[in-house]
């Protein structure tokens, strides 16, 4: 650990400005350093931040709080050695590839004949010969981020930030571009000296990374840091990389302060109140996940890697699921398994109405904002209310989209468990069910 | 063939000149040639007017429609220059933005046709005694026909710029010059072509409309085939109008190959998906501009020095300001928000007290009670005949959609007599009401939707066109026919459709009522009892008050319309019949 510092994050902290003037905190007390020869993954569930702290760290958004140092300097707005590969690719449809990789030069004011034989450099490293005159909608998946990786590289930066670069593709695909960005990273054939990648599938992240730092959610905080030192190229098959890839479920259901004890997770979601965020989990995606694991070979108890890949969901699709799950107290998460409770064996065995009746039973006894609306629509006497009664309300716990997020899903609950009816076209709760 | 399309490789291709060339070559000296010899004229004196009086005679068309399309073509120059100009400031500044795009929208609503003889008087008076003065003025009021839609779309284009380019952009720190050129005016291009066609259909109208003013007891008659038709009308000549009509109608068809249909088809050029367009993206003008040799060097050319500049800009600014705070915003004074605001506050009270007075000074209260009733009766025919219209193109429309082999055929001629202006038909109407002694209050009226209706059938027409393929056969499975197809497949498929023709229908109905509302046919006036009327005769008489009056009060009509009507309607069909 005494190559050279590149960037080090003290304390970062990122707030936004809701209308009402109050704070809605998205990054709090982030450290993080990179040092030149390393990967330093960042693992967690979408929404956690990740994303806004690689934009810091771009010099694309500012923080509220703490420093970002690159080579010793303060980051105050995009910085030359920082470039990013960014999960939609991010190219502009109206230039080629070759002036898609050479934009970034001409920002910079290099001699026109430098850029030429730079950008061409980078489409030859990046294997993108024969492509050059090609507009990217002529182009696949894989190849669009080719061109996201040479427009990157052209520059020469020293950090490299990759914002889920291969989230977008087939895994075949994702498999090949990962696999040639690591010979050549092996092979000290890429102009940079240090990689960011935030990431939420955990193979990649353990098959690619030095280290991996795990964030948590609501507001974004990394939670534990995991060294790799397996040698490169790693093998997903060696009982060690899987050993890895076991302590990373582990790490990311066990949260800090809960110490994995039942009663620690009951008090996370009580004390969250109306204001928790809710992921949108349609009620067929909890039903299936309810019965796959209370059938053979879990038979109500499921390793979660093992899961993943047996239901082919990565962490990212799986984890909303599973917490939801927890949540509603049709199981449990822990040690990087899965436990249905009794309520959750019923459920997976039960018929429609019966597993409409226990829906509903949990909905609205351990989802506070679910049995608020419930309550509110009981006491009015026209058993009807606004959306936007709840949504100004959830507003002061979360930022606009989440609060749509969060409504959309307690709509599609409520609908599922029968607790409430919501009508699109004047935009209300009510009490009447079609019947 | 490694970097085809490269500015740099324009030397090294062939110059042998091909086919495409010289069909190429022909058609841009021509054009070039056409349009000089109509420019030609602009610094005659006025009175050069009177001594070449507008003739009939059919050769001197070609003549007139080169300056009527010379007029079509730098009002629609001066229409991007003001976007360029106007959205941006609008898109960019948030104390500006207030003030402006409330002003877009109101001006969208605006009556320009009663417009005119004020900005003549006005356009006059910068050029004394110069035919550019009255030549300004119509080429105003067609810029204001086809520039604040144009601006509009720009603006919400610039708001919505993906964020990951706009990261992109930032984060390579392209200067502001060379985000314009290379990620906001490229991202922007479709709907700014969409909306330019839109524009250009509309603007016919008002080439034919502007050329022949009259300011009190002088008339102005520019050179052009909107004068012709006018002395064809005042002559109770026919054939004339005949002629009239041919004449429009090739150089709206020269527009529509040699314009229209080359931007729409390099509207693909500028997206990442090739999306089913509203239009056929073919052209053979682009065909020809890709093949041809020649053109394609002009156009790399062209390319490299549209690089150049947005590199030059983007030094030129790097020199002013080095080294750059970037992100950091600009920060200005804390009493500046107060005055800025304040400002904008006395000025409107200001306006609003200017135009009372001026209005209130010769009109009495009884005279705007009655001015809002005409406002009713022009509101009763717009609705009806929108209903007329619907009822008529809907069924057509849907049946013309679900045939792909139809629609090829008929959704470019619908779309070239939306384009087709309608007040060239006029006096064929009007010499017909004069001869059979019918009614002007009804008969007048579908002359106001002549022009528009069409955009109710291509909307129609298109809607029906992208019905699933699956929903038509699930239907089909199910056995729905009759009735219950139509209300329940048919009409829910095309509505949000339909609406957006029927708005643009509807707005263009009011424009119309000006010139369709009041007729005349040699000596014979008809007139309808209206709101359009009551503008197009105070227009005629000079009086700049009840002008006014009629304006505000119908651009108040369109307004309401608009708001308490179509949007609540347009946002529930959004809302409604989105699968996502």
């Amino acid at each position: 650990m005494n190559a050279p510092l590149l960037l080090d994050v003290q304390k970062v902290r990122q707030a936004f400005h809701k209308p009402d003037g109050d704070e809605l905190l998205v990054l709090d007390g982030v450290d993080l350093t990179l040092r030149a020869g390393e990967i330093v993954g960042l693992l967690g569930r979408s929404g956690s931040g990740k994303s806004t702290l690689l934009r810091v760290i771009a010099g694309l958004a500012n923080p509220t709080g703490g420093t970002v140092n690159y080579l010793g300097q303060s980051v105050a707005g995009p910085a030359a050695g920082i470039a990013m590969v960014f999960q939609s690719f991010a190219l502009f449809p109206w230039l080629t590839v070759f002036e898609n990789v050479q934009i970034g030069l001409e920002a910079l004011r290099v001699p026109a004949t430098e850029i030429r034989r730079r950008a061409l450099a980078a489409i030859d490293l990046i294997g993108l010969d024969g492509f050059e005159s090609a507009y990217p909608r002529e182009l696949s998946g894989g190849m669009r981020q080719r061109v996201g990786f040479a427009r990157a590289l052209v520059v020469h930066p020293n950090i490299l930030l990759m914002d889920e670069p291969f989230s977008a593709l087939d895994v075949l695909t994702a498999e090949t571009l990962r696999n040639d960005f690591l010979d050549l990273w092996t092979a000290g054939q890429l102009p940079i000296q240090g990689v960011l990648l935030v990431t939420h599938n955990i193979e990649e992240a353990v098959l690619m990374c030095d280290r991996l730092l795990l964030f948590c959610a609501q507001p974004g905080r990394i939670v534990s840091e995991i060294p790799i030192d397996l040698p490169k190229p790693r093998q997903p098959l060696d009982p060690r990389f899987r050993a890895i890839i076991d302590r990373v479920y582990v790490e990311m259901t066990t949260r800090p302060g809960t110490d994995a004890r039942p009663e620690g997770r009951v008090e996370r979601y009580a004390g969250a109140g109306i204001g928790a965020m809710l992921t949108h989990v349609s009620s067929n995606l909890l039903a299936g996940l309810l019965e796959a694991v209370s059938t053979a070979p879990y038979n109500g108890h499921a390793d979660l890697p093992a899961i993943s890949a047996d239901l082919r969901m990565e962490a990212d699709e799986l984890f909303p699921v599973a917490e939801a799950l927890q949540m509603l107290r049709f199981a449990e998460l822990a040690g990087g398994d899965i436990r249905l409770t009794e309520a959750g064996e019923q459920f997976a065995k039960g018929d429609t109405d019966e597993r409409k009746r226990l829906f509903s039973l949990h909905l609205l006894k351990y989802v506070p904002l679910a049995a608020y609306i419930r309550r509110v629509l009981d006491e009015r006497a026209s058993h009807t209310a606004p959306k936007t009664r709840f949504f100004d309300e959830l507003e002061d716990h979360m930022a606009e989209d989440a609060a749509e997020e969060t409504l959309r899903t307690i709509i599609s609950w409520g609908r599922y468990a029968e607790a409430f009816a919501y009508d699109d076209q004047s935009q209300s709760f009510s009490l009447e069910n079609p019947t | 063939m490694l970097i085809d399309r490269l500015p740099i490789s324009v030397l090294k291709s062939r110059l042998v000149p091909d086919r495409w060339d010289v069909v190429a070559i022909a058609l841009v000296f021509a054009v070039l040639v056409y349009l000089g010899e109509a420019a030609h004229g602009l610094g005659q004196p006025l009175a050069g007017l009177e001594a070449t009086p507008i003739s009939l005679d059919p050769w001197k068309l070609i003549g007139y429609s080169a300056r009527s399309a010379l007029r079509m073509l730098i009002a629609m120059i001066a229409s991007l220059v003001f976007t360029f100009t106007y959205a941006t400031l609008a898109a960019k500044s948030r104390r500006a933005e207030v003030l402006l795009v409330p002003l877009l929208d109101i001006l969208q609503s605006v009556p320009i046709l009663g417009f005119i003889s004020v900005t003549v008087v006005f356009f006059l008076s910068l050029t004394p005694g110069r035919i550019a003065g009255a030549e300004f003025a119509a080429i105003f009021a067609i810029f204001t026909s086809q520039a604040w839609n144009m601006a509009f779309s720009f603006y919400q284009s610039l708001r919505s710029v993906p964020d990951e380019l706009d990261e992109v952009a930032r984060g390579f720190r392209l200067g502001a010059w060379m985000r314009f050129w290379r990620l906001e005016v490229p991202f922007a291009m479709p709907p700014l072509i969409w909306n330019m066609m839109m524009s250009m259909s509309g603007g016919w109208f008002f080439v034919v409309a502007s050329e022949a003013i009259s300011v009190g007891n002088t008339t102005l008659t520019l050179p052009g085939i909107g004068s012709y038709i006018a002395l064809a009308i005042e002559q109770r000549n026919l054939v004339a109008i005949g002629w009239a009509i041919g004449a429009m109608f090739v150089v709206i068809l020269i527009y529509d190959q040699l314009l229209f249909r080359p931007l729409i088809a390099s509207a693909d050029w500028f997206t990442l998906e090739q999306e089913a367009g509203l239009m056929p993206s073919r052209s053979w003008v682009l065909t020809m501009l890709r093949r041809s040799r020649v053109l394609r060097l002009l156009r790399r050319a062209f390319a490299a020095l549209l690089h150049r500049a947005s590199r030059w800009g983007q030094n030129l600014q790097r020199l002013q300001k080095r080294p750059r705070k970037l992100v950091v915003r600009k920060v200005t004074p804390a009493w500046f928000d107060p005055v800025w605001y304040g400002g904008i506050l006395l000025l409107t009270l200001a306006a609003i007290w200017k135009i009372a007075v001026f209005v209130h000074a010769g009109v009495t209260g009884a005279e705007i009670g009655h001015v809002l009733l005409l406002g009713l009766a022009t509101l009763a025919r717009v609705i009806i005949l929108i209903a007329i219209a619907s009822i008529v193109w809907v069924p057509i429309g849907v049946a013309i959609g679900l045939r792909p082999s139809v629609t090829r055929i008929v959704q470019p001629i619908a779309q070239f007599l939306a384009a087709f202006p309608a007040n060239l038909f006029f006096p064929v109407v009007v010499s017909g009401i004069v001869a059979w002694r019918l009614s002007p209050n009804i008969w007048l009226s579908p002359l106001m939707i002549l022009g528009t209706q069409w955009y109710i059938l291509f909307n129609v027409i298109v809607g029906a066109s992208s019905l699933a393929p699956d929903l038509r056969n699930v239907a089909e499975n199910l056995h729905i026919r009759g009735w219950l197809w139509w209300s329940r497949i048919a009409l829910p498929a095309i509505f949000p459709f339909y609406l957006t023709g029927a708005i643009t229908a509807s707005g263009g109905s009011w424009n119309a009522a000006i010139v369709a509302e009041l007729a005349t046919w040699g000596k014979e006036r008809l007139v309808a009892t209206g709101l359009g009327a009551y503008i197009a005769e105070a227009t005629t008489a000079g009086d700049a008050r009840r002008t006014v009056l009629g304006i505000v009060v119908m651009s108040l009509f369109v307004v309401l319309l608009n708001r308490l009507f179509w949007r609540p309607l347009y946002a529930q069909a959004e809302r409604r019949f989105r699968m996502a």
